[in-house]
Protein backbone atom coordinates (compact mmCIF):
# COMPACT_ATOMS: atom_id res chain seq x y z
CA UNK A 1 0.00 0.00 0.00
CA UNK A 2 2.85 2.32 0.81
CA UNK A 3 4.57 1.41 -2.22
CA UNK A 4 1.86 1.98 -4.12
CA UNK A 5 1.77 5.42 -2.63
CA UNK A 6 4.38 6.69 -3.29
CA UNK A 7 5.09 5.87 -6.89
CA UNK A 8 1.62 8.10 -7.19
CA UNK A 9 2.56 10.85 -9.12
CA UNK A 10 3.03 14.15 -7.35
CA UNK A 11 2.02 17.19 -8.27
CA UNK A 12 4.97 20.03 -8.55
CA UNK A 13 3.55 22.86 -6.17
CA UNK A 14 3.75 26.51 -7.64
CA UNK A 15 7.66 27.50 -7.36
CA UNK A 16 5.72 30.28 -4.47
CA UNK A 17 4.41 27.72 -2.34
CA UNK A 18 7.80 25.54 -2.55
CA UNK A 19 9.42 28.45 -1.33
CA UNK A 20 7.31 29.19 0.96
CA UNK A 21 7.65 25.80 2.73
CA UNK A 22 11.40 26.00 2.43
CA UNK A 23 12.51 29.89 2.43
CA UNK A 24 16.33 28.80 2.76
CA UNK A 25 16.26 26.65 -0.61
CA UNK A 26 18.77 28.21 -3.00
CA UNK A 27 16.86 28.95 -6.37
CA UNK A 28 17.82 30.29 -9.72
CA UNK A 29 15.89 32.96 -11.10
CA UNK A 30 15.82 33.36 -14.53
CA UNK A 31 14.97 36.45 -15.57
CA UNK A 32 18.52 38.31 -13.74
CA UNK A 33 21.52 37.90 -15.68
CA UNK A 34 23.56 39.02 -12.93
CA UNK A 35 23.45 36.98 -10.34
CA UNK A 36 23.98 34.32 -12.95
CA UNK A 37 27.36 35.66 -13.86
CA UNK A 38 28.02 36.21 -10.24
CA UNK A 39 27.65 32.28 -9.97
CA UNK A 40 29.97 31.62 -13.12
CA UNK A 41 32.73 33.25 -10.81
CA UNK A 42 32.43 30.62 -8.20
CA UNK A 43 32.32 32.59 -5.11
CA UNK A 44 30.37 30.49 -2.15
CA UNK A 45 28.38 32.53 0.30
CA UNK A 46 27.63 35.76 -0.66
CA UNK A 47 25.53 34.75 -4.24
CA UNK A 48 23.46 33.05 -2.55
CA UNK A 49 22.75 35.82 -0.29
CA UNK A 50 22.05 38.46 -3.03
CA UNK A 51 19.91 35.82 -4.60
CA UNK A 52 17.23 35.21 -1.62
CA UNK A 53 17.59 39.23 -1.79
CA UNK A 54 16.74 39.93 -5.44
CA UNK A 55 13.75 37.08 -4.69
CA UNK A 56 12.52 38.89 -1.80
CA UNK A 57 12.21 42.13 -3.79
CA UNK A 58 14.74 44.53 -1.53
CA UNK A 59 17.03 44.95 -4.66
CA UNK A 60 16.27 47.82 -6.53
CA UNK A 61 16.07 46.64 -10.18
CA UNK A 62 13.24 43.86 -9.12
CA UNK A 63 11.25 46.81 -7.80
CA UNK A 64 11.63 49.19 -10.66
CA UNK A 65 10.25 45.95 -12.89
CA UNK A 66 7.98 45.32 -10.40
CA UNK A 67 6.42 49.05 -10.80
CA UNK A 68 6.92 48.61 -14.85
CA UNK A 69 4.68 46.30 -14.78
CA UNK A 70 2.57 47.93 -13.12
CA UNK A 71 3.01 50.87 -15.36
CA UNK A 72 1.46 49.94 -18.83
CA UNK A 73 -1.54 49.45 -17.93
CA UNK A 74 -2.82 52.74 -20.11
CA UNK A 75 -4.34 51.69 -23.34
CA UNK A 76 -2.30 52.44 -26.62
CA UNK A 77 -4.83 54.20 -28.24
CA UNK A 78 -4.12 57.09 -25.11
CA UNK A 79 -1.83 59.82 -25.09
CA UNK A 80 -0.92 58.90 -21.72
CA UNK A 81 0.32 55.26 -23.22
CA UNK A 82 3.18 57.06 -25.06
CA UNK A 83 4.28 59.14 -21.51
CA UNK A 84 5.44 56.18 -20.85
CA UNK A 85 8.19 55.80 -23.01
CA UNK A 86 9.47 59.81 -22.21
CA UNK A 87 9.66 59.19 -18.27
CA UNK A 88 13.46 60.28 -18.48
CA UNK A 89 14.80 63.25 -16.78
CA UNK A 90 17.58 65.00 -18.47
CA UNK A 91 20.75 63.58 -16.56
CA UNK A 92 18.81 59.90 -17.04
CA UNK A 93 19.41 60.71 -20.89
CA UNK A 94 22.91 62.46 -20.06
CA UNK A 95 24.00 59.29 -18.45
CA UNK A 96 22.72 56.98 -20.75
CA UNK A 97 24.78 58.47 -24.11
CA UNK A 98 28.04 58.86 -21.18
CA UNK A 99 27.66 54.63 -21.00
CA UNK A 100 27.76 54.37 -24.91
CA UNK A 101 30.64 56.67 -25.44
CA UNK A 102 32.67 55.32 -22.97
CA UNK A 103 31.58 51.40 -22.26
CA UNK A 104 32.55 49.25 -19.81
CA UNK A 105 33.74 46.02 -20.46
CA UNK A 106 31.78 43.24 -19.39
CA UNK A 107 28.55 45.63 -18.04
CA UNK A 108 25.65 45.17 -20.31
CA UNK A 109 24.49 48.28 -21.44
CA UNK A 110 20.73 47.78 -20.90
CA UNK A 111 20.91 46.55 -17.42
CA UNK A 112 23.03 49.44 -16.22
CA UNK A 113 21.43 52.09 -17.58
CA UNK A 114 18.18 51.13 -19.01
CA UNK A 115 17.23 48.59 -16.37
CA UNK A 116 13.32 48.32 -17.62
CA UNK A 117 12.58 51.97 -17.79
CA UNK A 118 13.91 52.37 -22.33
CA UNK A 119 13.25 55.70 -23.43
CA UNK A 120 12.22 56.78 -27.10
CA UNK A 121 13.22 60.25 -26.30
CA UNK A 122 16.74 59.44 -26.89
CA UNK A 123 17.00 57.06 -30.01
CA UNK A 124 14.77 59.85 -31.52
CA UNK A 125 16.39 62.60 -31.02
CA UNK A 126 19.92 60.99 -31.50
CA UNK A 127 18.72 59.81 -35.13
CA UNK A 128 17.45 63.05 -35.99
CA UNK A 129 20.71 64.96 -35.29
CA UNK A 130 22.75 62.59 -36.90
CA UNK A 131 20.94 62.85 -39.95
CA UNK A 132 21.38 66.89 -39.67
CA UNK A 133 24.94 66.58 -38.87
CA UNK A 134 25.89 64.41 -41.68
CA UNK A 135 24.01 66.35 -43.69
CA UNK A 136 25.61 70.05 -42.60
CA UNK A 137 29.36 68.20 -42.36
CA UNK A 138 28.96 66.40 -45.89
CA UNK A 139 28.21 69.65 -47.37
CA UNK A 140 30.64 71.59 -45.12
CA UNK A 141 33.81 69.08 -46.04
CA UNK A 142 32.66 68.93 -49.74
CA UNK A 143 32.60 73.22 -50.21
CA UNK A 144 36.56 73.12 -48.08
CA UNK A 145 37.70 70.52 -50.49
CA UNK A 146 36.40 72.15 -53.77
CA UNK A 147 37.09 75.53 -52.33
CA UNK A 148 40.00 76.73 -54.99
CA UNK A 149 38.55 75.70 -57.82
CA UNK A 150 36.83 77.97 -60.16
CA UNK A 151 34.71 75.62 -62.22
CA UNK A 152 33.04 74.52 -59.12
CA UNK A 153 29.81 76.31 -58.00
CA UNK A 154 28.53 75.18 -54.56
CA UNK A 155 25.17 74.00 -54.17
CA UNK A 156 23.66 73.05 -50.63
CA UNK A 157 22.29 69.57 -52.17
CA UNK A 158 19.39 69.32 -49.58
CA UNK A 159 18.52 66.29 -51.18
CA UNK A 160 20.46 64.29 -49.13
CA UNK A 161 19.11 65.63 -45.94
CA UNK A 162 15.99 62.92 -47.11
CA UNK A 163 18.06 60.71 -48.24
CA UNK A 164 20.11 60.44 -45.48
CA UNK A 165 16.96 60.39 -42.57
CA UNK A 166 15.50 57.70 -44.76
CA UNK A 167 18.87 55.40 -44.26
CA UNK A 168 18.97 56.64 -40.72
CA UNK A 169 15.39 55.96 -38.94
CA UNK A 170 15.70 52.86 -41.01
CA UNK A 171 18.30 51.35 -39.83
CA UNK A 172 17.33 52.41 -36.27
CA UNK A 173 13.99 50.94 -36.07
CA UNK A 174 14.07 48.16 -38.91
CA UNK A 175 17.09 46.64 -37.97
CA UNK A 176 16.37 46.13 -33.88
CA UNK A 177 12.62 45.31 -35.07
CA UNK A 178 14.26 42.26 -37.57
CA UNK A 179 16.60 41.52 -34.59
CA UNK A 180 14.04 41.25 -31.83
CA UNK A 181 12.19 38.96 -34.13
CA UNK A 182 15.25 36.86 -34.54
CA UNK A 183 15.53 36.89 -30.50
CA UNK A 184 12.14 35.85 -29.65
CA UNK A 185 12.57 32.50 -32.55
CA UNK A 186 15.13 31.65 -31.00
CA UNK A 187 14.11 31.71 -27.51
CA UNK A 188 11.31 29.94 -28.16
CA UNK A 189 13.59 26.67 -29.26
CA UNK A 190 16.48 27.63 -26.80
CA UNK A 191 15.43 28.76 -23.26
CA UNK A 192 17.68 31.86 -22.89
CA UNK A 193 18.48 33.75 -19.97
CA UNK A 194 18.62 36.70 -21.31
CA UNK A 195 16.01 38.31 -23.59
CA UNK A 196 15.28 41.74 -24.10
CA UNK A 197 12.15 43.99 -25.28
CA UNK A 198 11.67 45.70 -28.38
CA UNK A 199 11.91 48.80 -26.91
CA UNK A 200 14.81 48.14 -25.03
CA UNK A 201 16.69 47.32 -28.35
CA UNK A 202 15.76 50.27 -29.49
CA UNK A 203 17.25 51.94 -27.33
CA UNK A 204 20.43 50.60 -27.18
CA UNK A 205 20.45 51.22 -30.85
CA UNK A 206 19.86 54.46 -30.61
CA UNK A 207 22.51 55.71 -27.92
CA UNK A 208 24.92 53.84 -29.83
CA UNK A 209 24.39 56.03 -32.44
CA UNK A 210 26.00 58.83 -30.59
CA UNK A 211 29.15 58.31 -30.79
CA UNK A 212 28.95 58.79 -34.85
CA UNK A 213 28.17 62.44 -33.96
CA UNK A 214 31.03 63.88 -32.92
CA UNK A 215 32.62 61.46 -35.83
CA UNK A 216 30.86 63.06 -38.47
CA UNK A 217 31.58 66.87 -36.97
CA UNK A 218 35.58 65.93 -37.24
CA UNK A 219 35.04 64.03 -40.88
CA UNK A 220 35.07 67.30 -42.35
CA UNK A 221 38.76 67.02 -42.09
CA UNK A 222 39.84 66.13 -45.70
CA UNK A 223 42.21 63.81 -45.39
CA UNK A 224 41.49 60.19 -45.88
CA UNK A 225 43.98 58.31 -43.46
CA UNK A 226 42.16 60.63 -40.33
CA UNK A 227 38.61 60.17 -41.73
CA UNK A 228 39.22 56.10 -41.57
CA UNK A 229 40.95 56.06 -38.44
CA UNK A 230 38.42 58.20 -36.77
CA UNK A 231 35.78 55.79 -38.71
CA UNK A 232 37.00 52.77 -36.82
CA UNK A 233 37.27 54.22 -33.65
CA UNK A 234 33.71 54.99 -33.38
CA UNK A 235 32.94 51.54 -35.10
CA UNK A 236 34.84 49.82 -32.58
CA UNK A 237 33.25 51.85 -29.19
CA UNK A 238 29.73 51.53 -31.30
CA UNK A 239 29.92 48.36 -31.96
CA UNK A 240 31.34 47.25 -28.49
CA UNK A 241 28.59 48.44 -27.06
CA UNK A 242 26.36 46.78 -29.13
CA UNK A 243 28.35 43.04 -28.80
CA UNK A 244 27.85 43.49 -25.09
CA UNK A 245 24.19 43.54 -25.57
CA UNK A 246 23.80 41.07 -27.39
CA UNK A 247 26.45 38.37 -26.45
CA UNK A 248 24.67 37.64 -23.18
CA UNK A 249 21.29 36.73 -25.42
CA UNK A 250 23.03 34.80 -27.52
CA UNK A 251 25.95 33.16 -25.70
CA UNK A 252 23.79 29.69 -24.66
CA UNK A 253 22.79 28.81 -28.41
CA UNK A 254 24.35 27.28 -31.11
CA UNK A 255 27.80 28.36 -31.35
CA UNK A 256 27.74 29.27 -34.78
CA UNK A 257 24.61 31.05 -34.45
CA UNK A 258 25.25 32.88 -31.79
CA UNK A 259 28.19 34.16 -33.65
CA UNK A 260 26.28 34.92 -36.91
CA UNK A 261 24.11 36.81 -35.00
CA UNK A 262 26.74 38.95 -33.42
CA UNK A 263 29.01 39.39 -36.59
CA UNK A 264 25.79 40.45 -38.08
CA UNK A 265 25.13 42.85 -36.36
CA UNK A 266 28.55 44.38 -36.14
CA UNK A 267 28.68 44.23 -40.04
CA UNK A 268 25.48 46.18 -40.41
CA UNK A 269 26.29 48.68 -38.17
CA UNK A 270 29.81 48.97 -40.05
CA UNK A 271 28.22 49.26 -43.45
CA UNK A 272 26.07 52.44 -41.89
CA UNK A 273 29.36 53.50 -40.98
CA UNK A 274 30.92 52.83 -44.78
CA UNK A 275 27.77 54.18 -46.66
CA UNK A 276 27.50 57.25 -44.36
CA UNK A 277 31.00 58.12 -45.61
CA UNK A 278 31.37 56.96 -49.00
CA UNK A 279 27.97 58.79 -49.99
CA UNK A 280 28.04 61.89 -47.92
CA UNK A 281 31.62 62.86 -48.03
CA UNK A 282 34.00 63.40 -51.34
CA UNK A 283 37.39 61.53 -51.63
CA UNK A 284 40.03 64.27 -50.44
CA UNK A 285 42.78 63.45 -52.72
CA UNK A 286 40.52 64.49 -56.14
CA UNK A 287 43.16 67.20 -57.58
CA UNK A 288 42.89 67.24 -61.44
CA UNK A 289 45.78 67.43 -63.10
CA UNK A 290 47.38 70.34 -64.53
CA UNK A 291 46.13 72.41 -66.81
CA UNK A 292 46.88 70.80 -70.12
CA UNK A 293 47.12 73.24 -71.96
CA UNK A 294 51.00 74.95 -71.48
CA UNK A 295 51.41 71.62 -72.98
CA UNK A 296 49.06 71.82 -76.20
CA UNK A 297 50.86 75.09 -76.69
CA UNK A 298 54.57 73.69 -76.22
CA UNK A 299 54.10 70.95 -78.35
CA UNK A 300 52.24 73.14 -81.44
CA UNK A 301 55.02 75.46 -80.74
CA UNK A 302 57.65 72.22 -81.35
CA UNK A 303 55.80 71.20 -83.94
CA UNK A 304 56.05 74.89 -86.11
CA UNK A 305 59.85 75.00 -85.04
CA UNK A 306 60.15 71.43 -86.41
CA UNK B 1 -49.79 78.73 5.76
CA UNK B 2 -49.75 82.44 3.89
CA UNK B 3 -47.37 81.10 1.12
CA UNK B 4 -49.77 78.32 0.69
CA UNK B 5 -52.40 80.57 0.50
CA UNK B 6 -50.98 82.57 -2.14
CA UNK B 7 -49.88 79.73 -4.52
CA UNK B 8 -53.48 78.10 -4.24
CA UNK B 9 -55.10 80.70 -5.12
CA UNK B 10 -52.90 81.25 -8.26
CA UNK B 11 -51.42 84.39 -7.65
CA UNK B 12 -47.70 85.13 -7.09
CA UNK B 13 -45.50 82.84 -5.25
CA UNK B 14 -44.05 83.86 -1.84
CA UNK B 15 -46.67 86.59 -1.64
CA UNK B 16 -46.53 85.81 1.89
CA UNK B 17 -42.50 86.81 1.93
CA UNK B 18 -43.85 90.65 1.47
CA UNK B 19 -44.68 90.88 5.38
CA UNK B 20 -40.87 89.62 5.64
CA UNK B 21 -38.88 93.23 6.22
CA UNK B 22 -36.07 92.65 3.97
CA UNK B 23 -37.47 94.39 1.03
CA UNK B 24 -37.63 97.50 3.20
CA UNK B 25 -34.49 97.94 4.48
CA UNK B 26 -32.39 97.02 1.58
CA UNK B 27 -33.37 98.06 -2.05
CA UNK B 28 -32.91 95.22 -3.59
CA UNK B 29 -33.34 96.55 -7.51
CA UNK B 30 -31.39 96.93 -10.15
CA UNK B 31 -30.38 94.00 -13.10
CA UNK B 32 -28.31 91.40 -12.56
CA UNK B 33 -25.46 92.04 -15.24
CA UNK B 34 -23.32 89.59 -16.89
CA UNK B 35 -19.72 90.03 -15.11
CA UNK B 36 -17.02 92.18 -17.22
CA UNK B 37 -14.55 90.03 -19.99
CA UNK B 38 -17.10 87.21 -20.96
CA UNK B 39 -18.83 87.07 -24.05
CA UNK B 40 -22.58 87.34 -23.34
CA UNK B 41 -24.47 86.73 -26.87
CA UNK B 42 -25.02 90.32 -27.72
CA UNK B 43 -21.64 90.91 -28.34
CA UNK B 44 -21.23 87.83 -30.86
CA UNK B 45 -24.32 89.52 -32.71
CA UNK B 46 -22.74 93.30 -32.26
CA UNK B 47 -19.27 91.69 -34.04
CA UNK B 48 -21.24 90.65 -37.30
CA UNK B 49 -22.84 93.99 -37.82
CA UNK B 50 -19.49 96.09 -37.30
CA UNK B 51 -17.71 96.77 -40.57
CA UNK B 52 -15.32 94.16 -42.03
CA UNK B 53 -12.31 96.80 -41.62
CA UNK B 54 -12.68 96.58 -37.74
CA UNK B 55 -12.92 92.55 -37.79
CA UNK B 56 -9.44 92.96 -39.73
CA UNK B 57 -8.30 95.33 -38.17
CA UNK B 58 -8.57 93.82 -34.91
CA UNK B 59 -6.90 90.54 -36.08
CA UNK B 60 -4.24 92.53 -37.85
CA UNK B 61 -3.36 93.87 -34.22
CA UNK B 62 -3.46 91.12 -32.05
CA UNK B 63 -0.78 90.12 -34.70
CA UNK B 64 1.29 92.90 -34.48
CA UNK B 65 1.18 92.96 -31.21
CA UNK B 66 2.64 89.41 -31.15
CA UNK B 67 5.46 90.10 -33.28
CA UNK B 68 6.64 93.14 -30.77
CA UNK B 69 6.24 90.22 -28.19
CA UNK B 70 9.21 88.18 -30.14
CA UNK B 71 10.72 91.41 -30.93
CA UNK B 72 11.48 92.28 -27.12
CA UNK B 73 10.71 88.32 -25.55
CA UNK B 74 9.83 89.21 -21.52
CA UNK B 75 7.56 86.88 -19.96
CA UNK B 76 4.07 87.69 -20.83
CA UNK B 77 1.02 85.07 -21.32
CA UNK B 78 -0.39 87.39 -24.08
CA UNK B 79 1.19 85.91 -26.51
CA UNK B 80 0.35 82.35 -24.92
CA UNK B 81 -2.90 83.23 -23.74
CA UNK B 82 -4.52 83.99 -27.51
CA UNK B 83 -2.58 81.84 -29.44
CA UNK B 84 -3.30 82.27 -33.86
CA UNK B 85 -1.92 81.00 -36.59
CA UNK B 86 -1.60 83.85 -39.35
CA UNK B 87 1.71 85.35 -38.20
CA UNK B 88 3.75 81.47 -38.40
CA UNK B 89 1.48 81.00 -41.51
CA UNK B 90 2.64 84.73 -42.98
CA UNK B 91 6.67 84.18 -41.68
CA UNK B 92 6.77 80.14 -43.41
CA UNK B 93 5.56 81.11 -46.80
CA UNK B 94 7.60 84.79 -46.89
CA UNK B 95 11.12 82.58 -45.89
CA UNK B 96 10.16 79.16 -48.18
CA UNK B 97 9.65 82.04 -51.24
CA UNK B 98 12.78 83.98 -50.11
CA UNK B 99 14.72 80.62 -50.03
CA UNK B 100 13.45 79.89 -53.80
CA UNK B 101 15.60 81.35 -56.50
CA UNK B 102 18.78 79.94 -55.95
CA UNK B 103 20.53 77.41 -57.72
CA UNK B 104 17.73 76.69 -59.89
CA UNK B 105 19.44 75.21 -62.92
CA UNK B 106 20.49 71.99 -61.45
CA UNK B 107 18.48 69.41 -61.28
CA UNK B 108 18.01 68.16 -58.07
CA UNK B 109 21.45 69.00 -56.24
CA UNK B 110 19.76 72.56 -55.18
CA UNK B 111 18.43 74.45 -52.49
CA UNK B 112 15.14 73.44 -50.51
CA UNK B 113 11.83 73.49 -52.49
CA UNK B 114 9.35 75.18 -51.30
CA UNK B 115 7.37 72.22 -50.04
CA UNK B 116 10.82 70.81 -48.23
CA UNK B 117 11.36 74.78 -46.38
CA UNK B 118 7.27 74.30 -45.43
CA UNK B 119 7.05 70.72 -44.11
CA UNK B 120 10.27 71.03 -42.26
CA UNK B 121 8.67 74.12 -40.61
CA UNK B 122 5.59 72.62 -39.61
CA UNK B 123 6.36 69.14 -39.69
CA UNK B 124 9.49 70.35 -37.11
CA UNK B 125 7.30 72.74 -34.75
CA UNK B 126 4.65 69.48 -34.31
CA UNK B 127 7.36 67.20 -33.60
CA UNK B 128 8.59 69.85 -31.12
CA UNK B 129 5.21 70.55 -29.59
CA UNK B 130 4.82 66.39 -28.96
CA UNK B 131 8.10 65.79 -27.60
CA UNK B 132 7.22 68.86 -24.84
CA UNK B 133 3.83 67.22 -24.24
CA UNK B 134 5.23 63.65 -24.14
CA UNK B 135 7.51 65.01 -21.71
CA UNK B 136 4.87 66.21 -19.42
CA UNK B 137 4.84 69.35 -20.53
CA UNK B 138 1.73 71.48 -19.58
CA UNK B 139 0.97 73.92 -22.96
CA UNK B 140 -1.24 73.04 -25.43
CA UNK B 141 -0.66 72.17 -29.37
CA UNK B 142 -1.78 75.38 -30.57
CA UNK B 143 -0.06 77.48 -27.89
CA UNK B 144 3.32 75.56 -28.76
CA UNK B 145 2.89 76.07 -32.45
CA UNK B 146 2.08 79.57 -32.38
CA UNK B 147 5.01 80.76 -29.96
CA UNK B 148 7.90 78.35 -32.59
CA UNK B 149 6.25 80.00 -35.52
CA UNK B 150 6.25 83.52 -33.91
CA UNK B 151 10.07 83.37 -33.12
CA UNK B 152 10.73 82.30 -36.79
CA UNK B 153 10.35 86.00 -36.96
CA UNK B 154 14.05 87.20 -36.44
CA UNK B 155 15.45 84.32 -39.05
CA UNK B 156 13.24 85.64 -41.53
CA UNK B 157 14.97 89.18 -40.73
CA UNK B 158 17.81 87.74 -40.86
CA UNK B 159 16.83 85.94 -44.66
CA UNK B 160 16.28 89.19 -46.00
CA UNK B 161 19.33 90.54 -45.25
CA UNK B 162 20.75 88.34 -46.48
CA UNK B 163 18.96 88.47 -49.88
CA UNK B 164 20.19 91.88 -49.92
CA UNK B 165 23.69 91.14 -49.04
CA UNK B 166 23.76 88.70 -51.51
CA UNK B 167 22.60 91.21 -54.34
CA UNK B 168 25.84 93.64 -53.29
CA UNK B 169 28.04 90.28 -54.01
CA UNK B 170 29.11 87.32 -53.11
CA UNK B 171 32.36 87.00 -51.93
CA UNK B 172 34.00 86.58 -48.32
CA UNK B 173 32.97 89.83 -46.83
CA UNK B 174 29.58 89.43 -47.26
CA UNK B 175 29.85 85.77 -46.14
CA UNK B 176 31.31 86.72 -42.91
CA UNK B 177 28.48 89.44 -42.75
CA UNK B 178 25.79 86.74 -43.47
CA UNK B 179 27.08 84.38 -40.64
CA UNK B 180 27.23 87.15 -38.16
CA UNK B 181 23.39 88.21 -39.18
CA UNK B 182 22.35 84.19 -39.07
CA UNK B 183 24.32 83.58 -35.95
CA UNK B 184 22.67 86.43 -33.99
CA UNK B 185 18.95 85.95 -35.31
CA UNK B 186 19.37 82.37 -34.85
CA UNK B 187 20.39 82.61 -30.93
CA UNK B 188 17.84 85.28 -30.60
CA UNK B 189 15.34 83.33 -31.97
CA UNK B 190 16.18 80.11 -29.72
CA UNK B 191 16.28 82.71 -26.33
CA UNK B 192 12.75 84.06 -27.02
CA UNK B 193 11.18 80.60 -27.50
CA UNK B 194 12.57 79.46 -24.69
CA UNK B 195 11.47 82.15 -23.03
CA UNK B 196 8.32 81.68 -23.48
CA UNK B 197 8.19 77.36 -23.62
CA UNK B 198 10.73 76.23 -20.78
CA UNK B 199 8.23 77.60 -18.09
CA UNK B 200 5.62 75.24 -18.78
CA UNK B 201 8.08 71.83 -18.17
CA UNK B 202 8.80 69.96 -15.39
CA UNK B 203 12.27 71.78 -14.00
CA UNK B 204 14.38 68.34 -14.31
CA UNK B 205 13.59 67.84 -18.27
CA UNK B 206 13.59 71.59 -19.79
CA UNK B 207 17.47 70.49 -21.35
CA UNK B 208 15.27 67.90 -22.65
CA UNK B 209 12.81 70.25 -24.55
CA UNK B 210 15.27 73.07 -24.93
CA UNK B 211 17.48 70.97 -27.36
CA UNK B 212 15.16 70.02 -30.05
CA UNK B 213 14.23 74.06 -30.14
CA UNK B 214 18.14 74.34 -30.66
CA UNK B 215 18.01 71.91 -33.42
CA UNK B 216 15.16 73.23 -35.22
CA UNK B 217 16.13 76.58 -35.76
CA UNK B 218 19.69 75.20 -36.47
CA UNK B 219 18.47 73.26 -39.34
CA UNK B 220 16.56 76.84 -41.00
CA UNK B 221 19.82 78.89 -40.10
CA UNK B 222 21.54 76.56 -41.96
CA UNK B 223 19.16 76.61 -44.88
CA UNK B 224 19.27 80.59 -44.65
CA UNK B 225 23.43 80.50 -45.05
CA UNK B 226 23.76 78.00 -47.41
CA UNK B 227 21.43 80.06 -49.83
CA UNK B 228 23.59 80.84 -52.76
CA UNK B 229 22.04 82.75 -55.81
CA UNK B 230 21.93 82.15 -59.16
Amino acid sequence: MAAVDDLKFQEFDDAANLLAANPDATTISIDEPVEISKNQHGRLQEPRREEDDELLGTDDSDKTELLAGQKKSAPFWTFEYYQMFFDVDTYQVLDRIKGSVFPVPGKNFVRLYIRSNPDLYGPFWICATLVFTIAVSGNLSNFFIHLGKPTYHYVPQFRKVSIAATAIYAYAWLVPLALWGFLMWRNSKVMNIVSYSFLEIVCVYGYSLFVYIPTAILWIIPQKVVRWVLMIFSLCLSGSVLVMTFWPAVRDDNRRIALATVGTVVLLHALLAVGCLAYFFDAPELDFPAPIIPAHNGTTVMTKSL
Amino acid sequence: MAAAEGSADGGPLFAGLADVSISGDIPVEGEITVPVGSRSPDEDYSTLDEPVKDTIMRDLKAVGKKFVHVMYPKKSSALLRDWDLWGPLVLCVSLALMLQGGSADSKDDGGPQFAEVFVIIWFGAVVITLNSKLLGGTISFFQSLCVLGYCIMPLTVAMLVCRLVLLAGSGTISFIIRLIVVVAMFGWSTLASTAFLADSQPPNRKGLVVYPIFLFYFVISWMILTFTPQ
